[in-house]
């Protein structure tokens, strides 16, 4: 695919940006300054055919007006949040993303988050390599993961393999979804102020639309509870972040783990002072097995793309 | 139980040690400092009927010949390599502990440092809250959990609790046993060599013994390799720690998850360095749920031994 010119927003991957640059013609948009990248944009505009971007820079509208000639954006995530699909939809532009190589990594982020939350296994490791345990004696008492009731928003790839996970640790799931899944033996909630109010784990698992964003806000938070534990491994404005820190601070909810943040990577310091937090720098499926996986699903869905092929995992 | 002298040897628990001042004759052995031990314990040998210890003192050689009224040992553990069966056979001493109430926590905690070690969950969360995201970029790939061999030495009750948690995140399971167990079908290894060489994760949950200390020695370790990670949930003397140290810092093992150690609370500073450990202090069964559980079964044993009815969970 030497002819296809590719914008690739940003250097999310070695293996993907060499082989892209082997393959294609490839353009770095992160190489030129902010103030210039309209101009370089329209600049390479006739050669753009394809935008590769991820869950930090996709395809904005701007992005999209400004490449005349753009056929594909396949993006190296599964979420889709930072790709303007109504602008895809109108010009016919396909849209590819990473669904299923991420799934596993993502829901083992989930309950290793939920596990190192209620067992505070990161402040217990700082208390061992600050000498406390010698110094202070034993570390406090925690709670226990198995058999507590976890609650799924959004019940899909990433959701099911979650629930298949704390299954195995006695937990009885529930959820709340857009609509009612039909061969599921969890118990349906129809609103995710009803879920919040019958588990001790939240964990949100659904995609960033304009119907999720902050759907996690103080009503739930509240409902949540000073027991209550938030796992967020979906997208940073699922949640309303400044919510969630006071409810923290002031002991409203007990506990939460999150892997996303509004503004990425601005995380608001309050959250660095609390121990009842673990933080991550969104690494959902930041292992070298799916990121591997994913760079080959992009290539693959290039290269149909060029041959006329079927895409391999097309979302539009 | 108001005549029931009971000597408890540490303060393991605090409702455990409220309940046994109210409701028997209690004796405080940590009062005392260490050279005026021995003479605390003739001073009231005449009373003390009961002895309740833990992991880290349980009721050893000296401590039981110094008692000869001495009837019962209820450990406030499952583990029983503190107290000196041998002598408790000998004398007709009672000893119980804590089985199936902490088998979860401990299970959860094995899978809870896998997850966190592989996934570098301590090293990403410190990464954060030091203001790295922001100031260096994304965080290292890490490492697959599902999928990935899981070999447990030891399949009794927390053994199998893991193996049911690994299955559901796709991991095959391999054990081995001081005997082969027909009624599972994981892959069964004669030797702990072999069921090194054959996983990716290691995980330690038999009983310690004569024939189980540093059961994973140098062999082991370089069996499991640079890519192998070692999970320790059971006693400390399971492993030769200074073997496991030296491999880890050279990287000829892939990293640790580690609840026990040689020397609680000593913990080898070389490992404070390391990104690919996870270091906790012995908080296996560390939960208020498991706690009062334990202490409860520790109460209900002293109960029924002194109204004469079968002990709960008596092992002599």
């Amino acid at each position: 695919m030497e002819s296809l010119g590719v914008l690739l927003t940003l250097p999310m991957n070695p293996y993907l940006e060499a082989e892209l640059h082997r393959r294609c013609h490839l353009f770095r948009l992160w190489e030129s300054p902010p103030a210039r990248r309209k101009d370089f944009l329209r600049a390479n505009a006739p050669s753009i055919r394809a935008v590769v971007g991820n869950a930090a820079v996709g395809a904005d509208p701007e992005t999209i007006d400004a490449l005349p000639r753009l056929e594909i954006v396949a993006s190296y995530s599964v979420g889709l949040d930072k790709v303007d699909l109504a602008r895809c939809r109108e010009r016919g532009i396909r849209v590819t993303y990473t669904p299923d190589v991420l799934t596993d990594d993502a829901a083992d982020l989930a309950i290793g988050l939920s596990i190192a939350t209620l067992r505070r296994l990161c402040e217990a490791d700082r208390y061992v390599r600050a000498g406390s345990w010698k110094a202070k004696g034993d570390y406090k008492l925690t709670s226990r993961f198995s058999g507590k009731t976890v609650g799924i928003l959004g019940l899909g790839r990433i959701g099911l393999s979650v629930a298949k996970r704390a299954e195995a640790f006695g937990c009885p799931i529930c959820y709340h979804s857009r609509t009612k899944k039909p061969n599921v033996n969890y118990k349906y909630f129809p609103s995710v102020l009803e879920l919040a109010g019958n588990c001790d784990v939240l964990i949100v698992a659904c995609s960033l639309t304009e119907e999720t964003r902050h759907i996690i806000n103080h009503e739930v938070i509240k409902t949540l509870g000073p027991k209550g534990v938030l796992v967020n491994i979906g997208r940073g404005p699922h949640v309303d972040e400044p919510e969630l820190i006071s409810a923290l601070v002031e002991g409203r909810l007990g506990a939460a783990a999150l892997d996303v943040y509004e503004h990425e990577p601005d995380i608001p310091e309050e959250l660095f002072r609390l121990e009842n937090v673990v933080l991550t720098p969104h690494v959902g499926s930041a292992t070298w097995e799916t990121r591997k996986a994913m760079a080959d699903l992009v290539l693959g869905n290039l290269e149909a793309h060029v041959l006329n092929k079927p895409l391999l995992t097309p979302f539009l | 139980m108001e005549s029931l002298g009971v000597l408890l040897t540490y303060p393991m628990d605090s409702y455990l040690e409220e309940e046994l001042g109210k409701r028997c004759e209690l004796f405080r052995l940590w009062e005392n400092p260490p050279e005026k031990r021995g003479e605390f314990l003739r001073a009231n040998a005449a009373s003390i009927r009961a002895v309740v210890g833990n992991t880290a003192v349980g009721a050893d050689a000296e401590t039981i010949d110094a008692l000869p009224a001495l009837e019962i040992v209820a450990s406030f553990s499952v583990g029983l390599d503190k107290v000196d069966l041998a002598k408790c056979r000998e004398r007709g001493i009672r000893v119980t502990n804590t089985p199936d109430v902490l088998t979860d926590d401990v299970a959860d905690l094995a899978i809870g440092l896998a997850i966190a070690t592989m996934r570098l969950i301590r090293a990403a969360d410190r990464y954060v809250r030091s203001g790295a995201w922001k100031a260096k970029g994304d965080y290292k790939l890490s490492s697959k959990f599902s999928g990935k061999a899981v070999g447990i030495i030891g399949l009794g009750r927390i053994g199998l609790a893991i193996a049911k948690r690994a299955e559901a995140f796709g991991c095959p399971i391999s054990y081995f046993s001081r005997s082969e167990k027909p009624q599972t079908s994981y892959r069964y290894y004669s030797s702990v060599v072999d069921l090194a060489a054959n996983c990716h994760v290691l995980i330690v949950a038999c009983a310690l013994t004569e024939e189980t200390h540093h059961i994973v020695d140098r062999e082991v370790i370089d069996a499991l390799g640079p890519n192998g990670v070692l999970v320790n949930i059971g006693r400390g003397p399971h492993v030769d720690e200074p073997e496991l140290v030296s491999a880890l810092l050279e990287g000829r093992l892939g990293g640790a998850g580690l609840d026990v150690f040689e020397l609680e609370p000593h913990v080898p500073e070389q490992l404070f360095g390391l990104e690919n450990v996870v270091l906790v202090p012995h908080v296996g069964s560390s939960t208020w749920e498991t706690c009062k559980a334990m202490a409860d079964l520790v109460l209900g044993n002293l109960e029924a031994h002194v109204t004469n009815k079968p002990l709960l969970t008596p092992v002599l």
